[in-house]
């Protein structure tokens, strides 16, 4: 494998780190399953690639995306909170609308960034390095800043209270949490941060797509998974840099598999690799556990 | 002073399995007034409790606190006024938390929650002070996830986290009945001390009789989501656990005898 390559599966790692982030706020905080990403990080993408195409500043552009990705989390949390609709369906919901939405803001299937200037571009003169250096550079300082924010954000009174509504709801609203309103925070912050993700995973692909979003849960989950497997849990610290490793580490893995060629993989089975991955990390600790208490019981007969 | 008036609880209304678990229950507690409940199965304790703390809203009547109606009051805004500690130890409290954690979270009943850091040094100080009375040793292990600890050990850091902020009430739910013998007197031991340290208002739901009469100062018997039994002071002292047993009986016999009636 090539030094780019490598580089290139940092890149896309830490790119999806930010995703992982989100997922971890919606499926291990709050213990909602939110399939929500997959239409709110192509709204990210959609709505940072058009603003820039229309003059917007790039900063702003992913401000906006930020936002409008929030708002999608906030219709699924409200369809649950609010309408009691399952939470499961409720996303699935929200990613079905989105992908008219995403049409509509884009106003085609897809929307092209190149030659646009990109929140990547004036960094490009500043950091004295061969050009494939500079995007996982930025997106590294980026993703420390989100994570220092969001462990800001979870060690307060409030993120107290949300890590408190995912473990037990009950308990929480005994100690006057209001575990609605935690719900609609989480999840409309879980999306702004996938959206965010998109508008600038667009603006390093060059454009953005609306099939772009196909199985992102499946990928931020993976990396969510591959983290607890390979990094601690046991403070919320560890456990949010364990998903931008994880992440890291499963785009890593997946640019082995694909260039290794006696495996015979290639480009077309990275979803597949993807779900069977997924499916092997979150049954193989269970059936450790099986196999070494049998063993265990073994031993004592 | 809480009051509950005439409260009539009753869940799967019109169908087949519709219970009426209150019907017409009243009960005032006077201030740091120690209460205890019993009753059979269905007799409608665990209602009352979670009428009082605004898990279930009454159908019919009234709940006041301290001469506020709080009919109408969500779990969350009550939170202020009442804390509480479940039967189950896994119930009141996060596992997946630490011990300082659990704390904060109890530390912010009854506040506005910012965003200021939950966990300062301070607090740190206040929770070890706090949570070294029980002489488990915890002091030490305040970052330690509460999953780890066993069930009387999260049931006494429970009622600690229960008497972090003032309340108006103290609600106990059947809280040690999960618990072996010798960890049971342990829990019940520790809720005298808090109770009396704080002059606390407490209404304590339980199993057990011999509990009922040996703590508190008033107990309460409700049968059928009544009030069938109400003693404190001398009559109370002079009572038995076979005394109870009797008006138990009684109060049963007095139900057959009903249905006799119904079936003649």
């Amino acid at each position: 494998m090539s030094l780019i390559a490598f580089i290139g599966a940092i890149e896309t790692g830490l790119l999806f780190g930010i995703v992982a982030l989100g997922v971890f706020i919606s499926f291990r905080v709050l213990d909602f399953p939110d399939l929500t990403v997959d239409g709110s990080l192509p709204l990210g993408a959609a709505t940072a690639a058009t603003l820039i195409v229309n003059g917007t500043n790039p900063f702003l552009a992913c401000g906006a995306a930020f936002i409008a990705g929030g708002c999608a989390g906030l219709v699924t949390a409200w369809l649950n909170v609010r309408l009691g609709i399952l939470h499961l369906l409720a996303s699935i919901l929200t990613m079905i609308a989105l992908y008219s939405v995403n049409l509509r803001v884009m106003g085609k299937p897809n929307q092209a960034l190149l030659g646009e200037e990109t929140v990547f571009t004036p960094f490009e003169n500043l950091i004295d390095l061969p050009y494939y250096w500079v995007t996982p550079i930025v997106l590294l300082a980026i993703v420390v800043v989100i994570l220092v924010l969001l462990n800001l954000f979870l060690s307060s009174e409030i993120g107290l209270g949300m890590r408190a509504t995912g473990v037990n709801a009950r308990m929480a609203s005994a100690q006057g949490i209001r575990t609605g309103k935690m719900k609609l925070t989480g999840i409309a912050l879980s999306n702004a941060m996938v959206a965010l993700a998109g508008a600038l995973f667009a603006q390093i692909q060059g454009g953005a797509d609306i099939t772009m979003g196909v199985g992102v849960i499946v990928v931020g989950l993976a990396a969510v998974i591959l983290g607890e497997a390979t990094f601690s849990t046991r403070t919320i610290v560890l456990a949010t840099i364990g998903c931008v490793v994880g992440s890291i580490l499963y785009r890593v893995v997946v640019a082995v598999a694909l260039n290794v060629d006696f495996i015979g993989l290639q480009a077309q089975d990275l979803k597949l690799v993807t779900a069977v991955l997924v499916i092997l990390a979150m049954t193989l600790p269970n059936a450790r556990k099986k196999w070494a208490k049998r063993k265990a019981v073994k031993g004592a007969l | 002073m809480i009051e509950a008036k005439d409260i009539h609880v009753t869940f799967n209304p019109g169908t087949a399995i519709e219970n009426k678990a209150l019907r017409g229950m009243s009960l005032t507690i006077p201030q740091s007034q120690f209460v205890t409940v019993i009753g059979s199965n269905g007799a409608g304790k665990s209602t009352i409790l979670n009428v009082l703390a605004g898990e279930i809203h009454a159908d019919a009547g009234q709940v006041k606190i301290d001469e506020e109606d709080v009919t109408d009051w969500s779990t969350h805004q009550r939170a202020e006024l009442v804390a509480r500690v479940f039967q189950d130890p896994m119930a009141g409290t996060c596992e997946s938390l630490s011990i300082e954690e659990n704390m904060a979270l109890a530390c912010g009943r009854g506040t506005r929650r910012g965003l200021s850091s939950a966990i300062t040094s301070e607090r740190k100080d206040f929770f070890r002070e706090k949570i070294a009375v029980l002489g488990l040793g915890l002091e030490n292990r305040l970052g330690d996830k509460m999953g780890l600890l066993s069930g009387g050990q999260r049931q006494a850091v429970s009622l600690v986290m229960a008497t972090l902020n003032p309340m108006k009430i103290l609600l106990l739910d059947e809280h040690t009945a999960a618990l072996d013998p010798k960890t049971a007197a342990f829990v019940m031991e520790l809720t005298e001390m808090l109770v009396q340290q704080g002059q606390l208002t407490t209404m304590m739901v339980t199993h057990s009789m011999r509990q009922a009469l040996d703590h508190g100062q008033r107990t309460v018997m409700l049968h059928e989501g009544r009030v069938v039994l109400d003693v404190e002071g001398d009559q109370r002292k002079n009572m038995k656990v076979e005394d109870l047993l009797h008006m138990f009986e009684k109060v049963r016999g007095q139900e057959i005898d009903d249905d006799a009636l119904l079936l003649g």
